[in-house]
């Protein structure tokens, strides 16, 4: 599938706008982006969130990404 | 084991109920117990020195006579706190926030700390306290720390976000790009453009109650911190790393919360507390002055952003740019990142593109405050929104509908959008009544739009009930505005039973497994849903005990209205066992009934608002008063309209205070001159009008009642529908918040030129 | 310490405390008499959170001095609820879901309470003005007024009764 990369996670991963990956659900797509992708390990570790058909998961990995989904890594969120 | 988080469009008994809050009588008598109102035998009181420069090398702290002055316990300086944090970065920030190391980086930053018998003699220990700063150059406005030739804050800051890497240090800690199409093709289709810079001051969360803590630390490395937060599970974490404890050998028991907005989610001095503690082997209290929580913990940003829209004469936006630049005190910070997510998001834009820079300056560590740094972007979009419609002589609430979002939108941080709310909130505002008051002289009206990220996040509950049949359920989510009345109704909804017979407490950090904070506008949306789950795995165990009572397989047994119902014909001579039956049976047919659930609740869905406001400026004083003022949002269900209501009416209230009055004032020497409630006026009774309120429920599809968090989101708009009302009461743009008596009086004379 | 001997009533209750000249009324009624609903928000006047009658008059206890309550009358938030009956003032806050976090809430029962005994029927405006003195920063007041509207006219009812 294709992931759209946007922010600083894009230019962690050398400006690169969006990337092919597999993966069934948001814990596989994140775990194929950090191979292909070490540099952006440290801000996976520190929290992404995934977009997947326009609903953003910050912790669920075990979310499934259904065939076709439109899927978006973002920041992390924060709340007040 | 997964749980059906999906929306279902059940009925309701209970839930929307506008019921009396279980802790009122506790609150209205004085009985709850907030930060400082608890004491332990034999505490000791702690105060922190805290520096008078905004930014000075700490050649030297001599203690040794506070040391000598006899009822002093304990002192700590930045040498007191190993560093445990492992090499990470955002670990050391929040330790090097709460005690100085080797450097005080704002006004007010902690440089020791005292524990001693009582006040007034920690008060004077702190006087005995020698320390020799060496004043260093400092900046405390955000472009002038972006300019060639700014004081640098930290030489170890190298600006991420841009390529190729930066080989030398910047104030700017990140560049965020977010957007997409073809700017520059847009601006060059639009029939018209505009573009404008705003400014937006730094202010405080304001909570009423200071920050306060009583904390116990023994040399065996356990302990115990009673302490207002929106997040004792994350205050635990965050300590524990801080001074190398082990997690579950610190318990956190969160206080009744005076209020906290984003400020209580981190931690400012609970750390040096306890430290002292642990130094001193004794209790140590820890209250903040309101000096104190002025100078030294966490305001949003101070911005400046620019903001250009294009547009076809027939009201389409053809493109839309904003860059955006915010302090986030003297730590790196994600702030700027949020704007410039947020800033276009109520609309559907082929080609837009915003920057956000995250600055450092000598000001105090920034904090969430409320639906963090959407409201400034909105005030320097929505403005602009407001002057391209004039300009395209279209109505402002209609130039919005023509470009608002809707489900299958692009959205300007990129994913598509489901359903969302903003196209209805916009088309109240069209049918409001408000609509048709009508204005007189000096008056003005404005509206704006406000868009919020929420969130879920981990969440933990317990449900037990008693042999009587009532329940106590435990949450871990630290109730801020009445979640307990909300979740209690849901309990009672879930189980079929009366909201008295349900008590809803706090559980500490040892009773329950891991909350995330009360943040993203999450408690009720999250814990609802925990405590749906667990009310429904308590009901599994009260069919298993009716099913064992009739000797009858479970799959015969419903739990309908409170009570176990055996189904079939053959089921027919057993009459229905009721909650309080199967209860008081409890112990010799099982022991306790209890339902417990953990759940990381994602799915909290986008979150949209729009204000509409009349105001009447006196041409004289330059002075605002707020006239009317209407709140329109979707809660996706309001589980108790009463304090939803409350959060649309708080969150407006702050916004309005932020656009008229409330700013942190620097002076020439990078000091905070209005530390204090009479100088930083945060809006009295007598300033407001009664806030009209209308809520809207589109059920959020990823909750089972359909809830979205409501929290956050009355923040965002009002700056701009302000600034838009205020603009057309005088007749001139403004562009920097706040809007005080002497700035719209000076933009009047300006253009009256 | 020099302490100063204080003979006053507090809530009706004769009260006798020993404290430094130099301390507040507000300290001493939250740290040696327990009194922890009176709250501190501010410690300089700005907020209301603190406040109490003194003789009948609304003041902000940290700006009145431990000392100055001899000889005097000073009543809290602890002593609205007579016989076991919350005062109406009470009830409505709750009813109107008047309070969110709640921590300005006894200061604001202490001022609408005075506010009321000096005007049982007051307008609108009138309590806004009343009550300009006690800071609240999560409701924007809405339904702080409308309890203080509501509790009015039940002491109003009550009175003529």
């Amino acid at each position: 599938m294709e992931v759209q990369l946007s922010g600083f996670l894009s230019s962690a991963a050398g400006g690169v706008q969006s990337v092919e990956l597999t993966g069934e659900t948001v814990g596989e797509l994140l775990t194929s982006l950090e191979l292909r992708y070490p540099s952006l390990r440290d801000a996976i570790e520190q929290g992404v969130a995934v977009a997947v058909n326009g609903e953003i998961y910050r912790d669920r990995r075990d979310q499934p990404i259904p065939p076709g989904a439109e899927v978006f890594l973002l920041p992390r969120l924060a709340g007040g | 084991m997964p749980y059906e988080t999906a929306y279902t469009n059940q009925g309701f008994n209970l839930v929307g109920s506008r019921v009396n809050r279980p802790d009122g009588i506790d609150k209205v008598t004085g009985r709850a117990k907030y930060g400082a109102d608890v004491n332990a035998a034999g505490q000791l009181v702690a105060k922190v020195l805290r520096s008078p420069h905004a930014h000075a090398l700490i050649k030297k702290i001599d203690t040794s006579k506070a040391a000598k002055l006899p009822g002093v316990k304990a002192i700590v300086t930045g040498d007191d706190f190993p560093d445990h944090t492992g090499g990470n970065r955002s670990m050391m920030d929040i330790l090097e926030n709460c005690m100085a190391r080797g450097r005080a980086l704002y006004d007010g930053h902690a440089v020791a700390a005292v524990a001693a018998i009582d006040g007034e003699t920690a008060d004077k220990a702190l006087k005995l306290i020698k320390v020799t700063y060496k004043k260093l150059p400092h900046v405390t406005d955000v472009d002038a720390a972006m300019a060639e030739g700014a004081p640098i804050i930290h030489d170890w800051v190298r600006t991420a976000g841009v390529q190729p890497a930066p080989t030398t240090a910047s104030n700017v800690a990140q560049r965020s790009e977010f957007g997409h199409g073809d700017v520059e093709a847009g601006f060059a289709q639009a029939d018209i453009v505009v573009e404008k810079t705003f400014k937006t001051e730094q202010t405080h969360q304001g909570y009423i109650e200071p920050h306060a803590c009583l904390a116990q630390l023994g040399p065996d490395g356990s302990g115990e911190l009673w302490v207002t937060t929106q997040g004792h599970f994350t205050f635990r974490n965050v300590c524990s790393t801080l001074l190398g404890l082990d997690v579950a050998k610190l318990k956190v028991t969160s206080s009744e919360i005076g209020g906290g907005f984003g400020g209580k989610t981190h931690v400012w001095t609970e750390p040096v507390a306890l430290q002292l503690s642990r130094k001193a082997n004794r209790p140590v209290k820890l209250v903040m002055t309101r000096d104190e929580v002025f100078r030294a913990s966490g305001p949003t940003s101070s911005t400046s952003i620019d903001v250009k829209i294009g547009a076809k004469k027939n009201g389409r936006i053809t493109a839309a740019t904003a860059e955006l630049r915010y302090q986030s005190g003297a730590f790196p910070g994600m702030w700027a990142m949020f704007g410039a997510m947020t800033s276009f998001a109520c609309y559907d834009l082929k080609n837009v593109k915003s920057v956000g820079y995250d600055v450092l300056v000598n000001r105090p560590k920034v904090a969430a405050y409320r639906a963090p740094s959407a409201p400034m972007a909105a005030f320097g979009v929505e403005s602009v929104m407001d002057m391209l419609a004039a300009e395209l002589g279209m109505d402002a609430v209609e130039f919005r509908i023509k470009n608002a979002a809707k489900k299958g939108t692009k959205a300007s941080y990129g994913p598509i959008y489901g359903p969302i709310g903003i196209g209805p909130t916009l088309q109240a505002v069209k049918d409001h009544p408000h609509m048709k008051r009508r204005l007189g002289k000096n008056q003005g009206r404005g509206m704006a739009c406000g868009f919020w990220f929420n969130f879920g996040g981990q969440t933990c509950t317990d449900l037990n009930i008693g042999v009587d049949g009532s329940v106590n359920l435990t949450v871990g989510t630290v109730d801020v505005g009445g979640s307990r009345a909300s979740l209690a109704l849901i309990a009672a909804e879930e189980l079929g039973i009366d909201y008295d017979q349900v008590r809803v407490t706090i559980g500490d950090t040892n009773s329950l497994g891991h909350n995330d904070t009360t943040e993203g506008s999450r408690g009720t949306f999250s814990s609802g849903m925990a405590t749906i789950f667990a009310a429904r795995n308590a009901i599994e165990v009260l069919k298993q005990r009716a099913a064992a009572t009739w000797d009858i397989p479970v799959d015969q047994v419903v739990w309908e209205a409170g009570e176990a119902r055996a189904k079939g014909k053959q089921n027919s001579n057993l009459p229905p066992l009721t909650l309080k039956e199967i209860a008081a049976k409890s112990p010799r047919t099982g022991g306790p009934i209890a339902g417990h659930n953990e759940v990381v609740a994602d799915g909290a869905g986008v979150s949209f608002a729009s204000h509409l406001v009349d105001v009447e400026v006196d041409p004289e004083t330059g002075s605002t008063r707020v006239l009317r003022y209407t709140v329109i949002q979707d809660a996706g269900k309001a589980i108790h309209p009463d304090y939803v209501e409350g959060q649309f009416q708080g969150g407006a209230a702050q916004g309005i205070g932020w656009a008229l009055n409330e700013e942190y004032i620097y002076g020439d020497d990078g000091c905070l001159q209005n530390p204090g409630f009479l100088d930083y006026r945060i809006p009295v009774c007598s300033d407001l009008p009664f806030i009209d309120t209308q809520i809207l429920e589109i059920p959020n599809p990823n909750h089972p009642y359909g809830v979205r968090g409501v929290g956050e989101t009355s923040i965002v708009p009002p700056l701009a529908a302000i600034g838009n009302a205020v603009s057309n009461a005088v007749g001139v743009r403004m562009n920097h918040v706040p809007m005080s008596p002497p700035r719209i009086l000076k933009a009047i004379e300006d253009a009256a030129g | 310490m020099n302490g100063v001997t204080v003979s006053t009533t507090v809530n009706g209750d004769a009260v006798q405390f020993v404290c430094p000249p130099s301390e507040s009324l507000l300290d001493v009624l939250r740290n040696r008499l327990n009194l922890t609903g009176v709250k501190e928000g501010c410690g300089t006047g700005d907020c209301g959170a603190c406040s109490i009658t003194l003789d009948g008059r609304l003041v902000c206890a940290c700006l009145v001095l431990g000392a100055e309550a001899e000889g005097r009358e000073v009543g809290t938030v602890e002593g609205m609820s007579e016989n076991g009956e919350l005062h109406p003032l009470q009830v409505q806050f709750i009813e109107n879901a008047a309070l969110q976090c709640g921590i300005c809430t006894p200061g604001f029962l202490v001022a609408a309470k005075a506010l009321l005994e000096r005007n049982p029927n007051p307008t609108e405006e009138e309590i806004r003005y009343g009550l300009a003195g006690n800071l609240c920063r999560c409701t924007g007041y809405d339904k702080i007024v409308r309890a203080v509207q509501a509790a009015a006219k039940i002491m109003r009812k009550g009175r003529k009764s």
